[in-house]
């Protein structure tokens, strides 16, 4: 299918350009280190966590008073809640206090002026994977609008996508614009008191997306977070809804292959997507977060909740993803399929070097008739980096002829990476049928050998057998950024044989 | 530098260990150009780790001697190179690549070669037509291209590919080691008329094997025994059927009676 936004040139998620350049952002946070006031008239807090915290963005954003009580509600819960330990990866203890849970977007003047004030490093990156200069000025967080004419491209859309009925906006924009929308669904499928992370998200929540397909329209373009500019700094807490109504479809594209920098450790965001009778959903993400110096110094926190609700009679949710970054990812984007004959998948690559921890899988609850689900799971460690398969498929007793095929492969290179896998099923109902298969295999230099012997290079040797094992994923990517996909295999991978 | 008569191949003196043992202990064999060398000899004589040292596996580690290729030293190149330079290993044992996708791999090699030569990149479908041709020669069916590197072939079937992958990258200098055995009979001619069809003034092969059989279809203009090492004995083509019929005992008591008198 081309769409319109084919024709564009890439998708940026300007969102987060404020959060690039964390150098010139830890001088911009000085002034506002000392002090523990909430005073509503100031742009950020400082760091710590309270009722107050929570009251306060609340009444940044100027929400209904139910939101308030939501996140009041959400907080309480949160505090009789412990950090669960289940996931098998290791890190230093977060200290909720320390965090500062609201900063104002920067201004252009607090941005770079040019790329000369870029870090190389960040730009040599870019360089590697292909991305155009007018672009990279956008992702390194310079003030971009002499540059680059975003603001109109986005109008553009949004008119067109407004003629259908299609809602796509801001979150904070859509508690003021459509708040019965909202509030019908916000939390509909990751319960407040869901788990720790998404408990948390739900209290201080900064911003997201809101998505909204009316009956029976296909979204004529990929919606992606690149054309919903006018939402800074949410990085951290980020909420996304999406709701497809009856008959209608949506494919929606999250991150970017850029390399995404930003001064907060902790991310903790929670994607719910609905899909009505016959409704169609397709979310597609790269994730590629600062994952953390060689050492194993620094990088994201991402521990994110995601998960779909089929809610109507054969509808369908497709999750595709593509997660290269973060220093500890904790992710499990799932499908509750509840309306008959509907249809849940999930399609991932998940790669980790260095000293990386991955914990990612899916969850498949099949609750209505004749339900199916696909799950393909590739896992790459490399250097020192470890990766886990975690994986849930339940069926339960109302699940009649419900089937899952599941496909766990793990790909090792070197000798010191390690990689896991943790299948769970439970099913409660006897015509149910599950198939399972797992691989695991290690690049041998026996391998890298022979392809020498063809005359390629070792590290177009690796993004072959790479990019070959990764294929069934890819081919679930919309075109272009199964493209760009390749290249950050490749350029995540530098230097990891050799 | 280098002239007609350059040899394609020269290995002067070339020592190897293999697992911490010395496998290859002054090796010296001179290919001209155009020319048919088969290597054969007993079973652990070192000629994979010839092969091995030739094309820069790491476990033959070479610890004497050169090798030059076309007049220039070869050994202080990465693998790659050479491969690039024209020189091409059919594998004793060809090493799958699931995934990989046969024509993928052949492609992404023969542009890097034409690129090292200074030659233009070639296009999917120029290159699928060029790789269609080559399948066709050797009897191939065209939906082994399309499938991933030696995942699942046959012995017979890797056998063949190692050929086809030869045929499509035209190297210089083919080593194919023991390229014969687990064919056919009919496979066998097969093979050997994909090989007799690069054969020509500017490409030189180092047949090794254990049969003079293939010999009847691939006629070398010289036959090497190697043996503990070294190439013992070297003769016309007749001399694989002495070795068929007598085996190897009797060049390893000429040889000590040489070394005794
Ligand atoms: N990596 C290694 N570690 C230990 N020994 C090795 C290694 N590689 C080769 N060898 C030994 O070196 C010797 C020569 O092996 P090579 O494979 O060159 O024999 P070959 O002449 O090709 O034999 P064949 O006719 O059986 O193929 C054998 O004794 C083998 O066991
Ligand atoms: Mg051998």
């Amino acid at each position: 299918m081309s769409s319109p936004a084919d024709t564009e040139p890439r998708k940026l998620d300007l969102i987060d350009k404020a959060a690039l350049n964390p150098e010139l952002d830890d001088l911009t946070r000085k002034d506002y280190e000392w002090g523990f006031v909430t005073d509503i008239e100031q742009e950020s807090l400082p760091p710590g966590l309270d009722e107050g915290t929570v009251r306060f963005i609340s009444a940044k954003k100027n929400e209904p008073e139910w939101l308030l009580e939501w996140r009041l509600k959400a907080f309480r819960h949160w505090q009789t809640m412990t950090e669960p330990t289940w996931a098998l990866v290791d890190y230093p203890p977060i200290d909720y206090q320390a965090i500062s849970y609201y900063a104002a977007p920067k201004s252009d003047a607090d941005k770079p002026q040019s790329l000369d004030e870029v870090d190389p490093e960040l730009l040599e990156t870019y360089e590697k994977l292909g991305i155009p200069l007018a672009e990279r000025a956008a992702l390194a967080g310079v003030a971009v609008d002499a540059v680059f004419d975003s603001v109109s491209v986005a109008t553009t859309f949004k008119d067109k996508l407004g003629e259908l009925g299609i809602i796509f906006c801001s979150f904070s924009e859509a508690v003021q614009e459509h708040p019965e929308l909202v509030r019908k669904y916000l939390g509909s499928v990751v319960p407040q008191k869901d788990n720790y992370f998404s408990a948390l998200n739900c209290a201080v929540f900064s911003d997201g997306s809101f998505v909204y397909i009316p009956k029976g329209v296909r979204c004529p373009m990929e919606l992606s977070t690149y054309f919903r500019i006018n939402a800074a700094n949410t990085g951290q807490f980020e909420r996304t809804l999406i709701v497809a109504d009856e008959g209608s479809h949506v494919s929606y594209l999250e991150g970017c292959t850029a390399p995404m920098r930003d001064e907060n450790q902790l991310h903790a965001a929670v994607v719910e997507l609905v899909a009505l009778d016959d409704a169609q959903i397709k979310y597609s993400t790269v994730q590629n977060w600062y994952p953390g110096d060689k050492n194993g110094v620094g990088g994201i926190y991402n521990f994110v909740t995601k998960r779909g609700a089929c809610r109507g009679a054969r509808s369908k949710i497709s999750w595709t993803q593509v997660e290269t970054g973060s220093a500890i990812t904790w992710k499990y984007p799932s499908c509750i399929l509840q309306g008959d004959d509907s249809v849940g998948e999930f399609y991932s690559v998940a790669l980790t070097n260095n000293h990386q921890q991955a914990d990612t899988g899916t969850k498949m609850i099949h609750i209505g008739k004749n339900t199916t689900s696909t799950i393909i799971s590739k896992g790459i460690s490399a250097g020192k980096a470890q990766n886990t398969y975690r994986g849930e498929v339940t069926m339960l007793a109302g699940a009649e002829n419900a089937r899952n095929y599941s496909q766990c492969d793990s790909l090792l290179m070197g000798d010191e990476c390690g990689a896991h896998t943790f299948p769970y099923i439970e099913v409660k109902n006897p015509t149910a049928h599950l198939e399972h298969e797992a691989s695991t295999s290690k690049i041998g230099e026996d391998q890298i050998f022979y392809l020498n012997q063809r005359g390629l290079g070792t590290e177009d040797a690796v993004n072959l057998i790479v990019n070959g094992f990764c294929k069934d994923v890819f081919r679930e990517l919309p075109m272009e950024f199964a493209v760009e996909a390749q290249k950050l295999l490749s350029v995540s991978l530098e230097g990891a044989v050799g | 530098m280098t002239n007609d008569n350059t040899p394609l191949l020269e290995i002067r003196g070339v020592r190897a260990t293999a697992g911490g043992k010395e496998i290859l202990k002054g090796l010296d064999l001179k290919v001209g150009p155009g020319e048919v060398h088969a290597i054969m000899g007993p079973n652990g004589a070192g000629k994979s780790t010839l092969a091995r040292a030739l094309t820069g596996h790491q476990d033959a580690e070479v610890t004497g001697g050169e090798v030059l290729f076309r007049g220039k030293p070869l050994l202080d190149l990465e693998p790659e190179e050479r491969a690039r330079e024209g020189l091409f290993l059919a594998f004793q044992y060809p090493v799958e690549s699931p995934g990989v996708n046969n024509s993928t791999l052949l492609r992404e090699g023969l542009n890097a070669i034409r690129e090292h030569r200074g030659e233009d990149e070639l296009d999917a479908i120029d290159f699928l037509q060029i790789a269609k041709a080559k399948a066709d020669l050797l009897e191939m069916d065209h939906a082994m291209l399309g499938r991933a590197v030696n995942h699942g072939f046959s012995g017979g079937e890797k056998k063949r590919n190692e050929v086809l992958q030869m045929l499509v990258l035209e190297p210089v200098v083919a080593v194919l080691d023991e390229t014969d055995s687990g064919l056919d009979i009919d496979a066998l001619k097969v093979v050997a008329k994909g090989v007799n069809a690069l054969r020509g003034a500017g490409r030189s092969f180092v047949v090794i094997t254990h049969y003079q059989r293939l010999l009847d279809y691939i006629v070398p203009d010289f036959v090497h025994v190697l043996a503990d090492g070294r190439i013992v004995k070297s003769g016309p083509k007749e001399l694989a059927l002495e070795l068929e019929e007598k085996g190897y005992g009797w060049i390893e008591e000429e040889l000590s009676e040489a070394s005794a008198s």
